[in-house]
């Protein structure tokens, strides 16, 4: 099943193109990896996705993205979009509240008054997060004051208290080291099994890792769409993409 | 070779003199009213007390206390604070939260700025014409606090405005990212961490509304009242309107007792914006991000 | 609805995209607050309204274009011969505020520099938090001082029959508008980059080199700016002014002599006059004719304040 359609997709920042005529589907409980140079329109895609173009006015989208068929650019709730989808930025945010709190903000937001329920969804997404252990003595002191690298799962367990149908990582990696990489990217091969995920990322290795398919975006344009084994293994429709691949350019 | 040339020394002479200079500039600046604050301690001192604070005038206003007039001005400004703080916030929060670049959040701007900068006869001649005439209130606490309340707005406006844009843009990010609204990522996340910063705003405006007397004059407040006020639609006495008639215009009044009354309302008003100042260093202080 | 480019059989499922109590809260919020950004807009218009309203009749009436802004003759209490003249009261408010600012502005100036480049730390600290508590003391207190304390002290040290004057007044206002300006104008040295700063050092200037040619004109647009938010302040004080200048309504020959200013006269006079008469409609084209002043006095100063921020 399409979780996610895009056709046509342009992204303009006033006169300057950020992409252009990108079109391609992502599939239900798929982790859909996309690779490829800084500024190549990655983050702006995602941006696009849930909404939050429209805090910028400089920001121009023209064409289709539809989710769970619906076309998200004329949603009348744009909240209610955003509250199915998780986002997590490069940039880790602890919000100036308890860290209990800044977990269990998704869950409030969405109605849950239960305090044991709270208490659950709490310890189950920052279990996932791989923060758990390290904060769970100390669940009132403030996110904001964590390290940037606690800061990054605690944004990624805030992700998850959403309880999302579609969860989009942008270069989550980058804040965090690589040990903890690693047991955020076993969950991430779990949580596959409820959530579709949209994999932004520039380790091309962490995309054969995770992702089912990648698209590789280039110079304002998606150059392909394919299963992501047959990117690395040299069966790609174009040379870029190999050239990309094997570390030609970056 | 580092030596002091004799350029040097009276390049260095020249420094040591300008800062000196200067540094006797801000001084004279400081010192008379530093002098005049002593004159206004040492005059006014000796008729503070218990009884003063408390107890009415006597004696065609030449003896007894300033009890009216104290609660009169406490009155004055719990209604105008009432009026100002919950319409400040909100103006504020559009200003910093939803405005637009365009040319109603200039006017805007533009309109706050003349607000503040209207001389306050001009705030009293309006008090007179809209709410003691055209809307009926007649000289009254309420006509009077609602004309303090529009001239003091500008002071909770902008110290919310400033509080509310000092939390950073990356905390509404992650809010509206999880598809919270404006509204909910301002009340649990922008409002709480803006709440002292307001609250100095709001110690400063009672400061300022405390210290007013020409919008007052007109519009509320009166002189020699023998009964307190029993509602909004009463006129009251008030602190700023008496040392004006008490310096001014009671015939044998004892040289002290104006005295008395400055210094009361001097220490009210530098104590309030103590507290504003005080507040505000402890925000520094605090922080948490 | 695009096809979907794979074959798969796919279902709309819009059950997130309902008009919750959330979304119309949230709009109802954004309602208000607009509401409340608004009403700064609607209460200058509304002041200028209803002053216009209450000074009509005088404008359309008794006004004179030329009696009103070249008489010195302010006689509206007089049977036989009442003009309603404001070149005396206008000669008063310029007076007092001409002096406060010859008094005002190079002690600010100076005090704003010693605080911005040559105090730090503790001393600083010490320092502008006295200027914001002496720009706290109310106006009708600096008006007691001025009669009570500096009218005995012209008297003694001038041999003069009345303190209440020119200079009393003068002294007064520049004492008060000076913390408003020192703050602004530290404000402005404070805004100009370090980097002028060092760039100017680094090719050997002194210290006070570095203040006079390269800080001073970087600042030029906020000390202006400073300079002419005291000349507002000066013009629309009224307490202060209606206390410490006497009483008589005449241009000036001396600092010595009595004068009467624009605001007082409004603030004396009011209380005397019947509703809707001549002479209180006058007063009240006296405050329009004062906002109007005012609000050019402090448009200038914003849009020269905003210079330095733009450039």
């Amino acid at each position: 099943m399409v979780k996610l359609g895009v056709r046509d997709l342009a992204i303009r920042y006033g006169t300057e193109t950020a992409i252009e005529g990108v079109s391609f589907d992502i599939h239900e409980h798929e982790i859909f990896g996309i690779i490829g140079p800084a500024n190549a329109g990655k983050t702006s895609f995602l941006k696009a996705v849930n909404r939050m173009d429209v805090f910028n006015p400089e920001m121009k989208v023209e064409g289709d993205i539809t989710f769970n068929n619906v076309n998200v650019r004329n949603v009348r709730n744009v909240y209610g979009l955003r509250r199915r989808i998780g986002v997590v930025f490069p940039l880790p945010v602890g919000l100036p509240l308890s860290i209990y709190d800044n977990v269990a903000l998704a869950p409030r937001l969405a109605g849950q008054k239960n305090k044991a329920e709270l208490d659950i969804i709490v310890e189950r997404c920052l279990t996932r997060a791989a923060l758990w252990d390290e904060v769970k003595d100390r669940l009132s002191s403030l996110g904001s004051m964590l390290s940037g690298g606690q800061q990054q799962r605690l944004t990624i367990a805030r992700a998850l208290s959403q309880d999302p149908e579609m969860l989009m990582l942008d270069e989550f990696s980058i804040a965090v080291d690589p040990v903890t990489t690693m047991r955020i990217e076993d969950v991430l091969k779990e949580l596959r099994q409820e959530v579709t995920i949209i994999l932004v990322t520039n380790l091309v290795q962490q995309a054969r890792r995770l992702a089912d398919r990648t698209a590789f975006f280039l110079d304002g344009g998606c150059v392909e769409v394919g299963v992501t084994e047959d990117l690395f293994t040299g069966e790609v429709k174009d040379q870029r993409t190999r050239d990309y691949v094997e570390g030609r350019f970056g | 070779m580092f030596e002091a040339t004799q350029l040097n020394q009276k390049n260095q002479f020249k420094q040591k003199l300008f800062r000196a200079g200067l540094g006797t500039m801000t001084g004279i600046l400081i010192l008379p009213v530093v002098l005049i604050l002593s004159t206004l301690i040492y005059k006014g001192a000796p008729v503070i007390s218990f009884e003063f604070l408390f107890t009415s005038p006597t004696n065609g206003m030449t003896a007894g206390g300033i009890f009216p007039a104290l609660l009169g001005t406490v009155l004055l400004v719990i209604v105008a604070l009432l009026a100002s703080v919950p319409l400040g916030v909100a103006a504020a929060i559009y200003l910093s939260e939803y405005a637009p670049d365009n040319w109603t959040t200039r006017a805007i701007n533009l309109a706050i700025i003349n607000l503040a900068g209207v001389p306050s006869i001009v705030h009293a001649l309006f008090g007179v014409g809209a709410f003691v005439i055209f809307f009926k209130f007649g000289t009254s606490i309420l006509a009077a606090s609602l004309t303090l309340a529009i001239m003091t707005l500008p002071v909770v406006i902008v110290a919310t405005r400033e509080s509310l844009q000092a939390v950073p843009m990356a905390f509404r990010e992650a809010c509206w990212n999880m598809g919270a609204t404006r509204w909910q990522t301002i009340r649990r996340v922008v409002l709480p961490n803006a709440i002292t910063g307001i609250l100095t705003g709001v110690i400063l405006e009672v400061s300022r509304t405390a210290g007013e007397t020409a919008p007052i004059m007109f519009t509320g407040a009166a002189f020699f009242l023998p009964l307190l006020p029993q509602g909004v639609l009463d006129q009251t006495m008030a602190m700023s309107l008496h040392l004006f008639v008490v310096s001014t215009q009671v015939p044998g009044m004892p040289e002290q007792l104006p005295f008395g009354v400055a210094l009361v309302l001097i220490s009210m008003v530098l104590l309030m914006n103590s507290l504003s100042i005080a507040l505000r260093m402890y925000l520094r202080g605090k922080k948490k991000w | 609805m695009a096809k979907p480019l794979s074959e798969a059989v796919s279902s709309v499922d819009a059950s997130f995209d309902q008009l919750n109590r959330d979304w119309y809260i949230d709009k109802i919020v954004q309602a208000l607050v607009f509401i409340g950004g608004i009403s700064a807009i609607v209460f200058i218009i509304g002041i200028f309204v209803f002053i216009s309203k209450e000074g009509f009749g005088f404008l359309v009436g008794e006004f004179n274009f030329k009696e009103f802004f070249f008489s010195p003759n302010w006689r509206p209490t007089s049977e036989s011969n009442q003009t309603f003249g404001i070149l005396a009261l206008v000669a008063g408010t310029a007076s007092v505020t001409g002096l406060a600012m010859l008094i005002a502005i190079p002690f600010s100036l100076g005090a704003a520099i010693f605080i911005a480049e040559f105090a730090s730390g503790k001393t600083r600290e010490f320092l502008k938090v006295t200027v914001e508590l002496l720009a706290a003391i109310p106006s009708v207190v600096w008006g007691f001082i001025g009669l009570a304390i500096m009218n005995p002290i012209i008297i003694e040290t001038f041999n003069v029959p009345v303190g209440l004057n020119v200079l009393n007044a003068g002294v007064i206002l520049g004492l008060m508008a000076a913390p408003i300006m020192t703050s602004i104008a530290e404000d402005a040295l404070k805004a100009v980059p370090d980097r002028y700063r060092e760039a100017a050092e680094a090719m050997g200037a002194t210290r006070w080199q570095v203040i006079y040619k390269v800080v001073l004109p970087a600042a030029k647009n906020g000390l202006l700016g400073a300079v002419l938010l005291g000349v507002g302040r000066g013009f629309g004080e009224t307490m202060a002014v209606l206390m410490a200048t006497g009483h008589s309504i005449n241009i000036p020959t001396s600092v010595f002599d009595s004068v009467r200013a624009l605001t007082a006269t409004i603030a004396a006079e009011l209380g005397e006059t019947a509703a809707g008469s001549p002479h209180y409609q006058a007063l009240f084209t006296i405050g329009i004719f004062l906002f109007v002043i005012t609000f050019i006095i402090n448009l200038a100063a914003d849009l020269i304040v905003r210079g330095i921020r733009k450039g």
